[in-house]
C-alpha cells in the first residue's frame, strides 16, 4: 500500500480507485532485486486481491530445452515465475493477456496493467483504463486492488491532443497492408512521446492484430500508453470524439518518406546471410499463427535457417487442438511460449542476420541479445525463411 | 534540505528506456538506437525530458542499485511513475536513494553535460518541483 500511495503522490492523485484485474510484468527476472522484492512480499503474507495474469518470464517452462543461456540465470528466472504463482497470480506468462477471452477487460473497466504493449492495447483497443504501471507497481496494485485515480483512469486525459494524418502520398496498397502498422507505430511513438494521439486516414475497422503491432511499436519508440485510430478504436468513432470535442494542440502529416525512414532505421544488420526469422512479438494470436501456416503453404523452412514463433501457452493449446501448431512444426518452425526470443537466449543462429516483422523485437534485440536485425513484413519474413536468404519487397514502400 | 545525491550530469540527447537501454551489471547504455550508446550511466545525474518505453525499467533500476551501477539521480521535465517506483523499491530493499526529480524545462536546459550536481530532494521518488541544482 505504501507503493500505491507513493504512486498517488507522483501522479498527483487525491484518491484511489478499485481495480478489477491486474497484469503483472514483474515476473521477468532482471537480477536478484526481482527476487528480493517478491520474497519481501511473500514473507509479509501477501497475496493478490484481484484476478491477476502474469507477463512473460525468463524461460519457456513448457519447452526448457530451447534455452541456450546461463543455467544459473534460468534457474533464478524460473524461481521468480514460481514465486508469482505463490502470490496467487495465474501462470499465463504472456505479453498478450488481451488474447485470453476470460480475462479480457470490457470497455470502461478500471484495471492496472504492466507491459507496455499490453497497456497500449488495453486502453486503446479494448477501451479499458490503465496507466503505464511498471514493475513493482503492478504487483502493489494487484495486492491492494487499488490504483491512484489519475491519468488514463479518468475521462479527460484519454482524449487525443495530437492528430497524425496520413499524407496523400501514402499509397492505398500500403494503407491496407499489415506491413504499415509496426512502421506507423514507430512514427507514432516518436511523435507522441507520452501524449495521446489520434491517427486519421485509415479505413475503418482495422483488425486487433494490426492495432497490436501499431501499439507495441509506439510503446517501444515512445511512452505511448494510449492512442486512437479513427474509425477503429472504441473511443474514436470520429476524430471529434477522439479529441473530446477540443482543438488539438498539433496536427501533423505522416508522409511516405517518414514511413520509409522509420522502416529503414530498424534494420541494423550488415550481414547478407540469413540466420533466423523471429515472429510473434508481441505473442502471436491464433489468427496470426493461422496466417503463418497459410503463408508457409506446405513449404519447409530452408536448411540452416531457424524460424522461431513466440506465442502464449493458452494460444498454443488452442493451436495444438486446431492442428495449426502441428502444421507449423511440420514446416520446420519452432514454437516458443512463456518468454520471448529477445529476452531469453533461445536463438541458435545469431551469427547471421535475424529477420523479424516486429518493430519492438527489432528495436530491443540488438541491445538485449546481440542480434543483427532485418526488419520486414510478415510475408517477407516467411518468404525469406523458405528461400534461405533475405528477400525484401520494397514495392509497397514506393521504391522500384 | 539535505543533499541526497551527488554526481556529474549526463545530458541525454534522447529519452532512454532503462530496460533494453542499460545493462544493470555494468551501468552501460546499450540501446543500439540511442545516439549515446556506450556511455556509462553509473553514478551520473541523468538529465532527460522523460522516461521512455518498457514498463520493466523499474526492475532494471532496482537491480542497478543493488549492483552499485545505478545513476545518482534522474532529472526530468515530467513525472515518471516507472522510475519513481523503481527508486522507491530500491530504497526500501537496499537503503540507497536515487532521487527522481521534476524540474522546469528551462532549468533542465541550463544543465551542461559533465557539470557536477548536488541533487536535493525530500525523499527518493518524490516529485519535488522546487528541487535545486547547482554546482
Amino acid at each position: 500500500m505504501r507503493l500505491v500511495v507513493r504512486a498517488a503522490e507522483v501522479t498527483g492523485a487525491r484518491r484511489l480507485i478499485d481495480i478489477t484485474s491486474a497484469h503483472v510484468d514483474s515476473c521477468l527476472y532482471h537480477g536478484e532485486a526481482s527476487l528480493d522484492f517478491v520474497d519481501r512480499l511473500l514473507a509479509g503474507g501477501a497475496s493478490v486481491r484481484v484476478p491477476t495474469t502474469l507477463n512473460v518470464g525468463a524461460v519457456d517452462l513448457l519447452h526448457p530445452d530451447l534455452y541456450r543461456g546461463d543455467a544459473q540465470v534460468a534457474q533464478r528466472g524460473r524461481l521468480l515465475m514460481d514465486r508469482y504463482r505463490a502470490l496467487g497470480a495465474r501462470p499465463t506468462f504472456t505479453c498478450a493477456p488481451y488474447q485470453l477471452a476470460e480475462v479480457r477487460p470490457a470497455l470502461g473497466e478500471q484495471v492496472a496493467w504492466g507491459e507496455s504493449n499490453a497497456i497500449a492495447f488495453a486502453n486503446s483497443v479494448l477501451g479499458a483504463r490503465t496507466n503505464r504501471y511498471g514493475d513493482f507497481m503492478d504487483v502493489a496494485a494487484a495486492i491492494t486492488g487499488r490504483a491512484p485515480a489519475a491519468g488514463l483512469h479518468l475521462d479527460g486525459p484519454r482524449h487525443a491532443t495530437l492528430v497524425l494524418r496520413l499524407a496523400r502520398d501514402v499509397p492505398p496498397a500500403l494503407r491496407d497492408s499489415d506491413a504499415l502498422f509496426p512502421v506507423l507505430g514507430l512514427v507514432l511513438g516518436r511523435r507522441a512521446g507520452s501524449s495521446v494521439a489520434a491517427i486519421d486516414g485509415l479505413a475503418p475497422g482495422q483488425s486487433e492484430d494490426r492495432l497490436k503491432a501499431l501499439g507495441a511499436a509506439a510503446a517501444s519508440s515512445g511512452s505511448v500508453a494510449m492512442f486512437h485510430v479513427v474509425g477503429s478504436t472504441p473511443e474514436a468513432p470520429t476524430l471529434d470524439a477522439a479529441l473530446g470535442g477540443a482543438t488539438p494542440q498539433s496536427v501533423q502529416l505522416v508522409t511516405l518518406a517518414d514511413l520509409r525512414a522509420a522502416r529503414e532505421a530498424l534494420t541494423t544488420a550488415t550481414a547478407d546471410r540469413l540466420g533466423a526469422v523471429s515472429l510473434g512479438t508481441p505473442h502471436a494470436s491464433l489468427r496470426e499463427l493461422e496466417a503463418h501456416a497459410a503463408m508457409l503453404g506446405g513449404r519447409r523452412v530452408a536448411d540452416g535457417v531457424e524460424l522461431l514463433i513466440s506465442t502464449g501457452r493458452d494460444v498454443l493449446e488452442q493451436a495444438e487442438r486446431s492442428g495449426i501448431a502441428g502444421r507449423l512444426r511440420d514446416a520446420g518452425a519452432e514454437l516458443l511460449v512463456d518468454t520471448c526470443s529477445y529476452i531469453a537466449p533461445v536463438l541458435r543462429r545469431t551469427d547471421g542476420a535475424v529477420m523479424t516483422d516486429s518493430a519492438k523485437w527489432a528495436y530491443y534485440a540488438p541491445g538485449n541479445v546481440g542480434a543483427q536485425v532485418v526488419f520486414a513484413s510478415t510475408a517477407e519474413c516467411i518468404r525469406s525463411a523458405v528461400a534461405g536468404r533475405i528477400a525484401r519487397d520494397d514495392a509497397l514502400w514506393g521504391a522500384a | 534540505m539535505t543533499v541526497v545525491a551527488t554526481g556529474a550530469a549526463l545530458v541525454l540527447d534522447e529519452p532512454l528506456s532503462l530496460w533494453g537501454g542499460m545493462d544493470p551489471a555494468t551501468g552501460e547504455l546499450i540501446d543500439a538506437h540511442h545516439p549515446q550508446r556506450g556511455v556509462s550511466l553509473a553514478g551520473r545525474a541523468v538529465v532527460m525530458p522523460s522516461g521512455r518505453g518498457s514498463s520493466s525499467s523499474a526492475s532494471v533500476l532496482a537491480e542497478a542499485v543493488r549492483a552499485g551501477t545505478a545513476p545518482a539521480a534522474f532529472l526530468l521535465a515530467e513525472p515518471d511513475l516507472i522510475l519513481s517506483i523503481g527508486a522507491a523499491v530500491a530504497e526500501e530493499l537496499y537503503g540507497i536513494a536515487v532521487p527522481v526529480l521534476v524540474l522546469p524545462v528551462d532549468e533542465l536546459a541550463r544543465i551542461r553535460d559533465g557539470q557536477p550536481l548536488d541533487v536535493r530532494g525530500i525523499s527518493t521518488g518524490q516529485v519535488h518541483r522546487a528541487g535545486e541544482t547547482g554546482t
